[in-house]
């Protein structure tokens, strides 16, 4: 029986990388993604472009500036005679801030008033602009405090310290390509899985298949045999280069990951092969593979968080397979978290894997008689 | 180009497409379901966001820097007895910040010697932990002017900042993540239309019968593109619709302009699928190599929600090839600053070019050749 197995997955390896377009497509996207999209993906604003419009003649108005200029996520592209100049920066996207000083702002601050400047910001990308706000707040902040401390005015009455847990520079690369490790792993099992059956339906070899003395649940086996040998593999490569190559701490239990990762990818090559019994064509199948990858992707926390979302959809995440696997692979990669820990994520993923493949099987079998 | 066999052509098109469901469904039942799904579920706004705030002695002045983060509509304040349990729920992923008031905090602030506030984040999604820091800073600085009217004098904040955010003044994560997704969404459908459209006559074998049919590549080429830029066009303005009515993104552009710059997108991501399909005569990897080459990088290079300015240069210049960033450009000044020439004009420039070279590509690359 073994034997049987053996050949028949054998037969499938062979349908899936026999043409050097396909054997292609399994590997050069996924490496090329995992590169371009590591380097990508990333919320950390680096380079805000700015413009100033200075119309204090004072000391203080110039140290606000410096102090600007000389952090090293802005920096200034132009200065300008007046306010008017602005909405031509900020609206062609030249500028993503203006910093506009006032006449009175060294005046106000020496004699005790509130010294008056602005900070305009292009809201078209209204997490870019949230992300510059905060830096350019810290930056005033910093300023204010020695000012304070320098000209005896009495200084804040308790300063905000704040440390990052896990990410001490809250890089978003660490949060992210961890991510890109269960995106890339996710889109390759899903395709291959879901295409397998309705290939060969569409071919004209299934009927050969189902006239071979295999049982229907060898058959399932033989499909879904080598979706979890080509995700498996692809999930170990891009999760070695995200720590080597990215430098990504595995903090945690690799077993727990390993665990996880093995139990995703039954569901998930369980949904895939529903989606190809369901499916009469090729067409359909791709299809179906897709009306299911995109939202599993949007809704799985991978670049938005679930908390964020509304109610009624934080429930609908809960049949998503990678939306647990998001929080292992994070746990894993971050957090320092072993099995246990992460308990909570495998039971549902188990539930789900068992169900999908229970649903397949049947599917597979009904549509054999 | 011949007006009466392009005509049939475009029957025989419409008529395949009529009979398979599938093309009709791509083109509204997708944009409708992503559209729906994304607008509700994407959200870069984090609110209600779970924070434990350490007390070791509540005092009178500790309780209106608590009240204003129990006020704050970004936070669900959870008091906790100490810092043990507060570092298990923030492990435990129950809590997302700790708020540590350390209990000489009153006397410290009282004697005017600097206190410190700890403020714990968990770091794991760096970007959510980044606002939680703006959120608490804001609370901290209202708690602070406070204590100014109470003291009667300035406390240690001299400059009078206003921050003022152009175009989307509340900072609305979903008008600007809207109009991008519009632009993700078509990249998707447009180039699955027609992805599969020729691959599919090379696998059943009818390719052979357009050939031998008295009709010109560039014909068939035709009458395979206009019917589903009819369609793909239909889908757009279901999106656009759905943007401005369900979602309540304003529309400060002009309409004439956004269907303009939608009808050279759709001919582009149309193109690309064309190319792809005649590229590979088989339905598998065709359908592979524009889900590959459309959405996900539509998703994560497009500027839809990470920033094409942070990236690293290389990464920018990869970005200058994909329709779907300009795309998004455009739409998201149409949408959120109106009709900003400087904008509009270069990225129209791009589409265009790019619309030349996909269907010029792929009309060079057609031929009626059997091998």
């Amino acid at each position: 029986m073994w034997r049987r197995l053996i050949a028949l997955i054998h037969k499938e390896f062979l349908a899936l990388l026999r043409d050097k377009a396909s054997r292609f497509v399994l590997i050069g996207p996924p490496l090329i993604q995992l590169l371009v999209f590591s380097y990508a993906a990333t919320y950390d604003l680096s380079n805000i472009a700015f413009v100033v419009v200075n119309d204090d003649p004072g000391l203080a108005g110039r140290q606000v500036l410096a102090r600007l200029t000389g952090a090293p996520s802005f920096h200034q592209i132009a200065t300008l005679p007046s306010t008017d100049g602005i909405a031509a920066f900020i609206d062609s996207g030249r500028a993503l801030m203006a910093v506009h000083i006032e006449r009175d702002f060294t005046r106000d601050l020496l004699a005790g008033r509130p010294g008056p400047m602005q900070i305009i910001i292009d809201g078209r990308n209204s997490n870019t602009a949230t992300i510059a706000l905060n830096y350019a707040n810290e930056i005033i902040l910093a300023f204010e405090a020695d000012w304070a401390a320098s000209h005896g005015t009495p200084p804040p009455p308790a300063s905000l310290i704040t440390r990052a847990w896990y990410n001490p520079d809250l890089l978003s690369r660490w949060f992210v390509v961890p991510g890109i490790v269960g995106l890339l792993t996710f889109v390759v099992t899903i395709l291959v899985s879901a295409l397998s059956v309705v290939r060969e339906r569409e071919s004209g070899t299934y009927d050969q298949l189902l006239v071979s003395p295999y049982r229907p649940w060898e058959i399932l086996l033989g499909k879904a045999i080598p979706g979890f040998l080509i995700g498996g593999a692809e999930a170990a490569l891009i999760s070695a280069a995200a720590v080597l190559w990215f430098g990504v701490p595995l903090t945690g239990n690799p077993l727990a990951l390993v665990l996880g990762l093995a139990l995703f990818l039954i569901s998930a090559i369980g949904i895939g092969l529903v989606i190809s019994a369901l499916a009469a064509t090729q067409q359909q199948g791709l299809l179906g593979a897709f009306l299911f990858l995109v939202p599993a992707i949007i809704l799985s926390g991978f670049a938005s968080p679930i908390a964020n979302m509304p109610v009624a959809v934080q429930y609908l995440t809960r049949l998503n397979p990678m939306r647990y696997l998001m929080v292992i692979l994070r746990g894993a990669f971050l957090q320092g978290d072993g099995i246990h820990a992460l308990a909570d994520q495998y039971w549902p993923l188990a539930a789900l894997g068992l169900a999908s493949m229970t649903i397949a099987a049947w599917l597979v079998r009904r549509r054999m008689y | 180009m011949n007006g009466r066999r392009l005509a049939g052509l475009i029957i025989k098109e419409t008529l395949q497409i009529l009979r398979d469901p599938s093309a009709l469904g791509i083109a509204f039942v997708l944009p409708l379901f992503l559209l729906l799904l994304f607008g509700f579920g994407v959200s870069l706004n984090a609110e209600h966001v779970p924070i434990g705030v350490v007390a070791d002695h509540p005092s009178p002045t500790t309780d209106p820097l608590v009240a204003a983060l129990r006020h704050s509509r970004y936070f669900e304040v959870r008091t906790l007895a100490g810092l043990g349990p507060a570092r298990d729920l923030l492990s435990r992923r129950e809590i997302d910040a700790i708020l540590w008031l350390r209990n000489d905090f009153s006397r410290q602030t009282l004697t005017r010697a600097p206190a410190s506030i700890g403020l714990i984040v968990n770091g794991t999604d760096a970007n959510t932990a980044r606002l939680v820091e703006g959120y608490v800073l804001q609370s901290w600085m209202i708690w602070l002017a406070q204590q100014s009217q109470v003291a009667a004098h300035p406390l240690g904040l001299p400059v009078g900042l206003q921050f003022r955010i152009w175009f989307n003044p509340a900072l609305r994560s979903q008008d600007y993540l809207v109009p991008g997704l519009i632009a993700v969404i078509m990249t998707l459908i447009g180039a699955l239309l027609t992805a599969l459209v020729v691959a599919r006559e090379w696998e059943r074998g009818t390719m052979e019968a357009l050939m031998a049919a008295p009709v010109t590549m560039a014909e068939i080429l035709a009458g395979k593109l206009l019917p589903y830029f009819v369609l793909g066009m239909g889908g757009m303005a279901l999106s656009v619709a759905l943007a401005v009515f369900v979602f309540a993104v304003p529309l400060h552009g002009s309409v004439l302009i956004l269907a303009l710059t939608s009808a050279l997108f759709m001919l582009v991501a149309l193109g690309m699928g064309l190319l792809i399909s005649s590229l590979a005569r088989i339905q598998f990897v065709a359908g592979q190599i524009a889900i590959v080459v459309t959405f996900l990088p539509a998703f994560i290079l497009s500027g839809f929600i990470f920033d094409i300015r942070s990236m690293p240069a290389p990464v920018q210049m990869i970005t200058r090839i994909l329709p779907a960033r300009y795309f998004v450009s455009i739409l998201q000044s149409v949408f959120l600053a109106g009709n900003v020439w400087s904008v509009i004009l270069p990225d129209m420039a791009a589409l265009a070019a790019m619309a030349v070279f996909f269907l010029g590509i792929t009309l060079a690359r057609s031929r009626k050749r059997l091998d």
